[in-house]
């Protein structure tokens, strides 16, 4: 089987100092990676530089796309990385005021992307927009209502929904559950692990959280100061953690 | 002779503005930047028109100047006295009689010829700012053709009101590649820009110069289930009877009256000589 990404010496650095160097890893269809790590590992700079946010310095990032197999995403013109971005990729943000265009009403935020890719019809649109609020347990009666007036974590649920309706193949998550309360966190917990599992999602998850990427996550790759400092499955480093710094890790979560 | 340079404007500056011109003809719909000039007016009163226009104007040329339709209203008065004091061009009301028409938010109701040029005053000239406030994006979006934002607003539009209330600055898709902002014109006026006259558009404090070349394609864009609609009063002009232009209403007084009348006063008066008269028409004559 292909792998849905290849990662391959993917380095950023800001000046002289590391963002994050020497990340290679694959990613096959289905599959989630979790990556964590403290505050200031690389984390989200690698996200940013595997998304397409941010320019890597160094490596590929191959990914496998539907038209012409695998193309290096680093290289790729941008029209076609917008277009992947718009389409095969999407981006959960932490703040879903990120991800989300506030002055526009839920509806319209769901259908952005289909209108992006060239659909046309009202109708279709907006049923298709009321299918994803219900599948994020939305009611359809906030169709017209903008985010702004929808609590954090159904501003969060609306941005997966807006992300998910092209039907794309690769999740990019940043901190998905940041700054929700913890009920609510584990309904987006669980309407991410059936969506992931439903529709067959491959994701990558940057978090802090280690519950949530037990959780969701099929692999795990732990962080420090802007290199991987161990991987493996998520059960055997979190059971059984090798290195030092995934031991500290591991052992700072509080037990309730 | 005046002490002005012939339209106001420097030699070197009109050349400037009709560099962008041409550029702006070449590529239809695209927003060329230019340096647009301090004017004797305040931004808001038609300061990119003007440059435009004064780029424009030749000695021989007829100017005709309108403000939503009218040739009497403050606006068309004061630029035409402009151009009168400083090109000493002749001036009309006619639209048939004029070689440049200067507008504010309208297109004249007579069909215009290959020898006539509409100027267009532009207040914003980039019709996805309202929903991505960023320029650096915006350029980014026309270079790339990603136009989907603009059917947000659209779709917006239908979800909040039943259908595409956008009744004026309607956006168009020209030749097939940029979206434009026509201009606050009426949507009724959309149809019209496919013309054999050729159209400017000058925005002054956003210094940017755009053109629409005669018989192109201007597509208002819509939805395959709500497809666009020309709309106008659904009245006739209570002056001149005419029932295929596009009509202001006007209160009469405090009792609900009410009447409809031609903005293109032009027209209506052309009617009126050639001996039509409205429902309130007789004591306007």
């Amino acid at each position: 089987m292909t792998p849905l990404l290849q990662v391959q010496n993917v380095a950023k650095f800001y000046g002289a100092r590391i963002g994050c160097t020497d990340v290679s890893f694959d990613l096959y269809p289905g599959e989630v990676m979790g990556i964590v790590g403290e505050s200031g590992s690389g984390k989200s700079t690698l996200l940013n530089s595997l998304a397409g946010h941010l320019p890597p310095d160094q490596g590929e990032v191959i990914f496998d796309t539907r038209a012409n197999g695998p193309v290096d995403t680093v290289t790729m013109s941008e029209p076609e990385r917008r277009m992947l971005s718009r389409t095969d990729w999407a981006f959960v943000h932490q703040h879903a005021r990120d991800g989300l265009r506030m002055s526009v009403s839920a509806g319209g935020n769901i259908g952005e992307r289909l209108m992006a890719v060239g659909d046309r019809h009202y109708g279709g649109i907006r049923a298709q927009a009321a299918d994803w609020l219900g599948r994020v347990e939305i009611s359809e009666s906030r169709i017209d209502d903008r985010p702004s007036a929808f609590s954090g974590g159904m501003q969060q649920r609306l941005q997966i929904a807006r992300n998910l309706v092209t039907g794309p193949r690769l999740v990019f998550m940043d901190e998905p559950t940041g700054g929700l309360d913890v009920s609510v966190q584990a309904r987006l917990l669980d309407l991410l692990r059936g969506l992931v599992r439903e529709m067959g999602l491959s994701a990558i998850i940057v978090t802090h959280d280690l519950a949530v990427v037990r959780l969701l996550a099929d692999r795990l790759m732990v962080m420090k100061d802007g290199r991987v400092v161990e991987t493996g499955l998520t059960d055997q480093v979190l059971d059984d953690p090798q290195h030092g710094y995934t031991q500290l890790l591991v052992s700072s979560v509080l037990q309730v | 002779m005046s002490d002005y340079n012939f339209a106001y404007l420097d030699e070197q500056t009109k050349r400037m503005i009709r560099r962008a011109i041409l550029k702006g003809l070449a590529v239809p719909g695209y927003q060329v930047p230019f340096a647009s000039r301090e004017m004797p007016m305040p931004y808001g009163w038609g300061t990119g028109g003007v440059q435009v226009s004064a780029a424009s104007l030749t000695p021989d040329d007829t100017l005709k100047v309108i403000d939503q339709g009218a040739d009497d209203t403050t606006n068309a008065v004061s630029i035409r006295k402009f151009f009168e004091k400083t090109a000493g061009v002749e001036t009309t009301e006619e639209t048939e009689k004029a070689s440049i028409i200067q507008t504010r938010h309208r297109i004249p109701e007579a069909e215009l010829t290959e020898d006539q040029i509409l100027v267009y005053q532009v207040p914003i000239p980039e019709p996805l700012r309202f929903l991505e406030p960023r320029e650096t994006e915006t350029r980014k979006m026309h270079a790339l053709q990603e136009y989907g934002l603009m059917h947000v607003k659209l779709y917006e539009d239908i979800s909040q009101h039943g259908a595409i209330a956008t009744a004026y600055a309607y956006p168009v898709k020209v030749e097939g590649r940029y979206v434009m902002d026509p201009s606050p014109i009426p949507k009724f006026d959309n149809p019209k820009m496919e013309m054999a006259a050729i159209q400017l558009f000058g925005a002054g404090r956003e210094q940017r110069i755009y053109a629409v070349p005669p018989y192109t394609k201007v597509v208002s864009l819509d939805f395959e289930d709500y497809p666009f609609e020309a709309s106008k009063a659904d009245h006739a002009c209570d002056l001149c009877a005419a029932k295929d232009s596009y009509l202001d209403e006007v209160i009469l007084d405090d009792a609900g009256n009410r009447m409809f009348v031609c903005s293109d006063t032009d027209y209506c008066r052309s009617r009126r000589d050639a001996g039509h008269t409205g429902r309130l028409g007789e004591e306007a004559a």
